[in-house]
């Protein structure tokens, strides 16, 4: 994994998100309630809407255009909607988050 | 030839007994009722929501006129008998009526007693007993000064509750060192007290009062220590008399009350006594459930059914203080032959104490958790042995036997004759059976066949348990729509609990009234968000992360992605300075498109969200404010030109809206609120399909309302016509208020009429000057906090993250 320290947990608002542009396009890095951390896409599957711009509710966003709903942990939109979004590696260590592009890198390339 | 059937009084017991009465024997008597109150029957135990505002008047109405008409009754309103001629059975009204009858019923219940102080008959001293007290209670709340209840007993503390609901300064005053001790214990009796003391309503223990002070009115309540509280209500509830001076009079035997036999005669064989004023086998009543079971069994009585008997039987107290649950039934005074358990759980604010003698339950006293009263009436009723289940009795019903925690399981266990209904005295098989003969399929229909949950309303929750029970899925609860999957409370009840239990966090709705996720999701977050934003003005801090995107960035989320921008032009005037430093905006930060909107303002589409701080601090040098047209709040007041320039023009409309726009931009509603003032009825502003319109005429401005051009096309409804600028100002952001304190999220203002009713809102904002004052004043109060411009907020560095990328990061970033 090529982890790649992109900024701190407090620069993420609690139930917020932050993006990160990488060659692949916008990456959504949100931090739940709990304080837990994770990074998708900042693409709905279904229209292109901006996930980062949704509402954080537990572990899943609601997409700001057409309020579909995203997991956060698995990419999958819930409930009756069919889609995916690519979910990438995240870490913690400290107050510090990584997030690995080996993956994206490739992708670009 | 009818038998005549005369009834003195009105209440609940005689109307009950004309239920009973009519379902035996429609046509054996010919009734005549009088009655001193100058109305029909009306369900008094619901006097209280009436007083905090949660049911009007005609809601708790039990019969209306109609049913009188319809069963051939005569029923004299305001009538009072002042004699009663047993010889010539007879009796007399005041205004001169006679009316002889076979058969007389004495139903004139009870009156309040007033302390014998002095000062006890100056203006602004009231009794808590009919609808007369509660109007003169709503008109000394909107003074909105100081309340003091006298009597910490059920009566009083309801009192007090709906006062205090109507924003009035409350201080109970009790006699005895603890609330409601003839139903509470101490322990209950304390945390109740408080609780209420959480709520704002002052509490004084152990105070006899001395004497009620003031010249020309009350102005305090002095106690015997010489402490004087200031009021300027002051409300007797310290206890009933049974009203039997007419009975007295005509010579029948009284103690305390009409003496009665079991069979509700008095000592004349032809009157009969029921309700507050009878007396039977040593004790009066107030609670309904025994008055109720006096009716049944006077009716059968009058219809030569000679068996019915009435036999005493304890019944449960319960406090009608939305969010105070408590219960208490039975016996729980201290003695040696007497045990007790108890579970205490200050924190969570749970208490239940059971009182055992010989192994059986004789009193019961539940606070904070009452789900397992009905199941300790049972066994106590039962006088069931409960030394197998000792251990784990307190936890209640769900974990006997090992039976698992689903509230379902614990209703499908309840015997047949297990009483659900306190007020009525129904029990579960008599609800099961009717709903299945009749196939009954809404709670209404339950309701008026087997009267279960049709008084006092606390068991609603367990009569839909049974109907779930009973029709499976074909029942849908309340069919009250639940705000959302994390709930299964409508937006109505969320409203009213926010109030009641004095919410005032997210966080805390949550966790009070039980959300079934762990923070809510995108559907109830912004709608709480918005009631604690409406209901604490001043106190609830924006929840920035429950807000949508448009709100959070004050700009409006496009497909793409990009944002688009309206500055506020007020009533839709501009000028050159204005137009320019538009057109240098667009320039800079080369703004694909520039568009008039339909509201008479200028947008500015396909700005990229980093941009949105700068475009904006150059519209604020220009002197713009955020046109919040990305709102739930108010967006535009549209106008025409009026007398300024039209030859039809009647008023000057451009400038009333300018004005309605100064006054109320900022302010946060349920959903979008979008306005006109056009200045004639030729209506160039199209007032009349708006949110709120005004149609100036040449007598003054015609207010219009509910009106819509989306997703429905509706035209508005006429408010009313007022004379002046002024009034249609005060009358507008009255009915904005009265939307904004009522209306569910999201739900425009015709879609909330349609619910209210156009003539409730017009009763409120237009005829009830004193409530209009009200709304009125609380939302310029609330203004004082929502007027502040968002755009210079952001500029100035407010959540600049949110317009910030977090990180640049690979090659392709470098290599740019």
């Amino acid at each position: 994994m090529n982890w790649i320290a992109i900024g701190t947990l407090s620069d993420i608002p609690q139930r917020g998100a932050r993006c990160v542009d990488t060659p692949s396009g916008k990456v959504a890095v949100f931090r739940t309630a709990e304080d837990r951390v994770f990074a998708i896409d900042d693409h709905c599957p279904h229209k292109g809407g901006p996930l980062s711009q949704g509402i954080v509710h537990g572990a899943a966003v609601t997409c700001p255009l057409h309020n579909w709903v995203i997991s956060l942990e698995t990419g999958k939109a819930l409930g009756a909607d069919e889609g995916c979004v690519r979910t990438i590696p995240v870490k913690v260590e400290g107050d510090l988050l990584f997030i690995a592009l080996e993956a994206h890198a490739h992708k670009a390339a | 030839m009818r038998e005549k059937l005369v009834i003195i009084g009105n209440g609940m017991a005689p109307g009950r007994m004309l239920e009973h009465l009519l379902e035996r024997s429609p046509e054996r008597y010919e009734v005549t009722i009088f009655n001193a109150e100058p109305r029909v029957n009306y369900d008094r135990i619901m006097l209280s929501p009436v007083l905090s505002g949660e049911k009007d008047y005609e809601q708790i109405i039990i019969h209306g006129d109609g049913w009188y008409i319809k069963h051939g009754i005569t029923l004299y309103k305001g009538h009072k008998i002042t004699k009663i001629d047993r010889t010539a059975k007879t009796v007399t009204s005041e205004h001169g009526v006679t009316e002889s009858f076979d058969k007389l019923v004495i139903a004139t219940g009870s009156v309040p007693f007033i302390l014998p102080v002095p000062g006890n008959n100056l203006p602004g001293v009231l009794s808590y007993r009919d609808l007369d007290d509660v109007n003169a209670m709503l008109v000394a709340a909107q003074s909105r000064a100081k309340a003091v209840v006298i009597g910490g007993g059920l009566l009083g503390l309801e009192a007090a509750a709906g006062l205090k609901a109507r924003d009035m300064d409350v201080t109970v005053v009790h006699l005895m060192p603890t609330l409601m001790e003839r139903q509470l214990d101490p322990a209950a009796g304390y945390m109740l007290q408080r609780e209420l003391e959480a709520r704002g309503i002052k509490v004084v223990t152990k105070a006899t009062t001395q004497a009620i002070i003031g010249q020309h009115r009350t102005e305090g309540v002095m106690l015997a220590d010489g402490r004087v509280i200031p009021a300027t209500l002051v409300i007797m509830a310290a206890g009933i008399r049974p009203n039997a001076s007419i009975a007295k009079d005509a010579a029948l035997e009284t103690k305390r009350g009409i003496l009665v036999d079991e069979g509700m005669r008095t000592s004349d064989p032809d009157i009969f006594a029921v309700g507050e004023c009878a007396e039977i086998g040593g004790e009066v009543y107030g609670l309904v459930a025994p008055l109720y079971e006096m009716a049944r069994v006077a009716a059968a009585r009058l219809t030569g059914d000679d068996s019915a008997t009435f036999v005493h039987n304890d019944t449960p107290t319960k406090l009608k203080v939305t969010g105070i649950d408590l219960f208490s039934l039975g016996d729980f005074a201290d003695g040696d032959d007497r045990q007790e358990i108890v579970l205490r759980d200050a924190t969570a604010g749970v208490y239940k104490r059971l009182v055992l003698k010989e192994n059986r339950i004789i009193g019961t006293v539940l606070y904070g958790e009452t789900t397992d009263g009905a199941w300790f009436n049972d066994l106590k009723k039962k006088q069931v042995d409960i030394s197998d289940m000792r251990d784990t009795l307190i936890f209640g019903q769900a974990y006997q036997g090992g039976s698992p925690l689903d509230p379902m399981a614990a209703v499908a266990a309840l015997p047949d004759d297990a009483e659900i209904c306190g007020c009525n005295g129904v029990c579960k098989g008599k609800i099961v059976g009717t709903i299945k003969e009749k196939g009954l399929a809404s709670l209404d229909d339950v309701r008026a066949h087997t009267k279960a949950s049709a008084s006092c309303g606390s068991c609603t929750g367990l009569v839909e348990q049974l109907m779930t029970l009973t029709l499976g899925d074909n029942y849908n609860p309340a069919a009250v729509q639940p705000m959302c999957a994390c709930t299964s409370l409508g937006h109505d009840d969320v409203r009213r609990l926010i109030k009641a239990k004095g919410l005032k966090t997210i966080h805390a709705v949550m966790q009070e009234l039980e959300w079934k996720t762990s923070c809510g999701c995108a559907k109830c977050r912004p709608a709480l968000n918005y009631y604690l934003v409406c209901d604490w003005p001043g106190e609830y801090a924006d929840d920035y992360q429950s807000r949508f995107i448009n709100e959070r960035a004050h700009a409006n989320i496009q497909k793409d992605g990009t944002y688009s921008v309206v500055p506020r032009m007020w009533g839709g005037v501009t000028n050159s300075k204005e137009l320019r430093a538009i057109a240098d905006v667009v320039d800079k930060f080369a703004i694909p498109t520039v568009k008039v909107t339909g509201g008479q303002r200028i947008d500015m589409l396909g700005i990229k969200k980093e941009d949105l701080p700068a475009v904006w601090a150059d519209l604020g040098k220009a002197g713009f404010v955020s046109g919040h047209a990305y709102a739930k709040g108010l967006r535009t007041v549209k106008t025409c030109v009026g007398t300024d320039w039209c030859r039809f023009g009647t008023q000057d409309s451009t400038g009333l809206g300018v004005r309605i726009e100064k006054f109320m931009w900022g302010s946060w509603t349920p959903a979008k609120v979008k306005m006109a003032v056009s200045g004639c009825p030729r209506n160039c502003a199209e007032a009349t399909c708006k949110d709120v319109g005004v149609v100036c005429v040449d007598s003054g401005y015609e207010i219009h309302f509910a009106g819509a051009a989306g997703l429905d096309i509706k035209g508005t409804e006429v408010l009313g016509l007022v004379k002046t600028e002024d009034e249609a100002l005060e009358v507008i952001v009255a009915l904005v208020q009265m939307y904004r304190e009522q209306g569910r999220y999201l739900e425009r203002i015709y879609k909330w009429t349609k619910r209210v009713g156009v003539a409730e809102v017009r009763r409120q904002v237009l005829d009830d000057v004193e409530r209009r004052r009200a709304f009125y004043e609380r939302f310029v109060y609330s203004q004082k906090f929502a007027q502040v411009d968002p755009w210079s907020e952001r500029v100035s560095g407010l959540h600049k993250h949110e317009f910030r990328p977090l990180a640049a990061v690979g090659v392709a970033q470098a290599a740019e």
